[in-house]
């Protein structure tokens, strides 16, 4: 197994009813597995699924990048900085 | 320059950063917040950011401007938490030899900034309160 920490943010934050959450995942995951957990959580994260983008390590990246003990992987709803 | 405030942005700190003797021209972009959305009125505005991840793709942003133009310095500051109606979100200053490249530079900056750095708005009604950039008609569900 490895542990990853997630940072959830803005719509994807109430979603999930927190913005930090600590996940163990299986050898071998990908980014994907992430948004999979919280669909479980949360049913209503399959209304926004497409929009989601995911960051790990402050980098985004796409849905089949592997993930790694002690990685940090952010849920980003879309941006509306500015 | 490159920062995020959680107070009011210090206009004069983003001019003294980008002055240049260099430079024949600066250009500054304020954004400021709207007292309205979609017909609606909007009461006050408050910013989330994951700082760490903006401050980097923000040095990308600047990293790029100098490598697409010929700029002497940037400067990009984004307020965050609580902001008042009509009070600057974000400020970009780009000063470089002419102002044809200033103007570009700053313009790319700010779109850039708007497209990828991982900083939200949620707007507040009387009614109640949005992730702008999530709302369901926007994102076209129920």
């Amino acid at each position: 197994m490895i542990s990853i920490c997630v940072k959830l943010f803005a719509m994807a934050k109430d979603l999930a009813g927190t913005g930090e959450t600590k996940l163990s995942l299986p050898e071998g995951a990908y980014a994907s597995n992430v948004l999979d957990h919280f669909l479980k959580v949360n049913p209503k994260f399959s209304t926004w699924k497409d929009h989601l983008r995911v960051a790990v390590n402050s980098e985004y990246v796409d849905l089949h990048h592997p993930l790694h003990d002690g990685d940090e992987v952010a849920i980003i709803p879309p941006v509306s900085g500015g | 320059m490159l920062k995020i405030v959680r107070t009011p942005i210090d206009l004069d700190e983003v001019l003294r950063s980008v002055k240049s003797p260099e430079a024949g021209a600066i250009d500054i972009f304020i954004g400021t917040t709207r007292n309205h959305s979609n017909g609606k009125e909007v009461l006050s505005l408050e910013y989330e950011v994951y700082e760490p991840m903006a401050l980097k793709l923000m040095e990308a942003i600047v990293a790029e401007a100098h490598r697409r133009w010929t700029i002497n310095r940037i400067a990009i500051v984004h307020r965050v938490g609580k902001v008042e109606i009509g009070e600057a979100s974000v400020i970009v200053g780009v000063s470089a030899p002419h102002r044809r490249e200033a103007f570009e530079a700053c313009r790319y900056a700010i779109d850039a900034l708007k497209k990828d750095v991982p900083i939200w708005k949620k707007e507040f009604f009387a009614d109640g309160e949005i992730w702008v950039g999530s709302q369901s008609d926007i994102l076209g569900h129920p």
